[in-house]
């Protein structure tokens, strides 16, 4: 195994581009544990966490844009206003320790179905940027992912960035796990709603071969709610969006739980973030 | 170990596949190592600097007995590669007791009885330092919810969490 350490964003490209094999790593938090137990055996490891490009985060245009490696923890700390739904899931990501050093990046990268932070990207309407030395694109997040672990990224591609709407709407999080540190989710939920635009976005988590958008419960909720009165969401209509949103996942039986357990959970989750974001806008934060 | 001399940098920043020499700042020395591009930083310090104080519960991040600190932030150590510990100051359970003094919340886990076995003490100790340095544990809750990464088979944490509150009330802040 070779160990491959650019110092700054172009030699990191260069670098991806001549050893298209290299596993990037951020924090390591979930690298790491492949690497611990020979479940992984890369040619050569990239390390990031010199090129300090990816830790800024700032404004572009009608976006924010935040660095591949910004933390959890700086996601919480500084960013809880700007990326409400995503400060939310960032809470329920591993433990302190684990938060410190997990990043965005090493979540898409992994891609993993169960990843806590892309739902709250599918419910904002996130975009991934990915870069390499042949030039740089802005993927929407809900055409990311392609599979368990696998994304639209090409070998000599690195995640540079991930952008959401510099105005957030309402935004919600949601996670079922058996202990409240450390769990891989059950399943997990994400809402946006824009009262602006009135729209709604919807995230689905570790209940499909990828992180889903429940687009037949946006549509129905964006049409239903009372946007106007700003009233309360009818019992009925916060029942159908649920069931919505449990039809619209693909869940397996697997041993964090049942496929009818997850679409049952999600149906629940889908009604609490619902009452949370109407009743409480701006409290997300 | 020799230094594969066949890979040495004819490229900025690659290095490896064998030992190659790595620095490490821990607990305020400096240490040149021979490591392997994969070695944890975990096993870094145990089997390479003798560092046993930091313990291996389950190497893959769900434990917490693994906890130092990186530039005064506590991260598992197992899940820290350690090449890309170079040039960061590292702090372990060995490095917090001053001129043969115990750090105040060792003293306070030994008065509370906040441990049996003692092995997931060194991790919850560097954890619970960082804690109130961070601030979060203010309420029973906050700290339960923010020493959540740490697990104690022999279910101390009554103890544990009348240790972290006793050091938090303490005139000095620990």
């Amino acid at each position: 195994m070779e160990f491959l350490q650019p110092a700054d964003w172009a030699e990191a490209l260069a670098v991806k581009a001549a050893h298209p094999d290299a596993l990037p790593i951020a924090g390591g938090t979930d690298v790491m544990v492949d690497l611990n137990f020979d479940r992984a055996r890369p040619g050569a490891l990239l390390d990031l966490t010199r090129v300090t490009d990816l830790t800024d985060w700032g404004t572009d245009g009608d976006w924010l844009r935040v660095g591949a490696g910004v933390t959890y923890r700086r996601l919480i700390d500084e960013l809880a206003g700007r990326v409400p739904g995503l400060a939310l899931a960032s809470r329920t990501v591993g433990s302190p320790q684990i938060r410190n050093r997990g990043t965005v990046g090493g979540n898409l990268g992994s891609a993993s179905p169960a990843g806590d932070a892309h739902p709250a990207l599918l419910a904002a309407g996130a975009l991934v940027e990915l870069a390499s030395v042949r030039g740089t694109r802005r993927v929407p997040v809900t055409e990311y992912f392609t599979g368990p672990k696998r994304s639209v990224r090409t070998p000599d591609e690195l995640i540079a960035a991930f952008l959401v709407p510099a105005r957030p709407g309402a935004e919600q999080f949601a996670k079922v796990g058996t202990r409240n540190a450390m769990v891989i989710a059950v399943c997990s939920f994400a809402l946006s709603l824009d009262a602006a635009t009135r729209t709604v976005g919807t995230g689905i988590g570790s209940a499909g071969p990828t992180p889903l958008r429940a687009t037949e419960a946006e549509a129905f909720l964006a049409a239903e709610l009372p946007w106007e009165t700003r009233g309360a969401v009818p019992e009925s209509v916060a029942a159908r969006f649920g069931e919505l949103v449990g039809s619209a996942a693909r869940p397996i039986d697997d041993v964090r739980g049942s496929a009818d357990y997850r679409r049952h959970a999600l149906a629940v989750l889908a009604r609490r973030a619902l009452a949370w974001a109407w009743t409480d806008p701006g409290g997300a934060v | 170990m020799a230094i594969n001399q066949s890979t040495a940098p004819a490229e900025t920043g690659l290095r490896g596949p064998r030992g190659e020499p790595v620095t490490l700042d821990v607990n305020g020395a400096t240490y040149a190592i021979e490591l392997e591009p994969r070695v944890s930083l975990l096993d870094a310090l145990r089997d390479h600097l003798d560092m046993t104080g930091t313990k291996k519960g389950c190497d893959q991040g769900t434990c917490g007995a693994c906890t130092v600190w990186m530039d005064g932030r506590r991260v598992l150590s197992c899940l820290t590669l350690a090449y890309s510990c170079e040039g960061h100051q590292i702090a372990t359970i060995e490095g917090i007791a001053q001129d043969g003094e115990l750090h105040p919340m060792q003293q306070a886990f030994i008065d509370h009885d906040a441990f049996q076995c003692g092995y997931c003490t060194p991790g919850q100790i560097m954890s619970a330092i960082a804690l109130l340095r961070e601030g979060n544990a203010t309420t029973d809750a906050d700290i339960a919810e923010h020493m959540s990464g740490n697990i104690c088979r022999c279910q101390a944490y009554p103890n544990i969490h009348a240790a972290i509150r006793e050091v938090r009330d303490a005139d000095d802040g620990g």
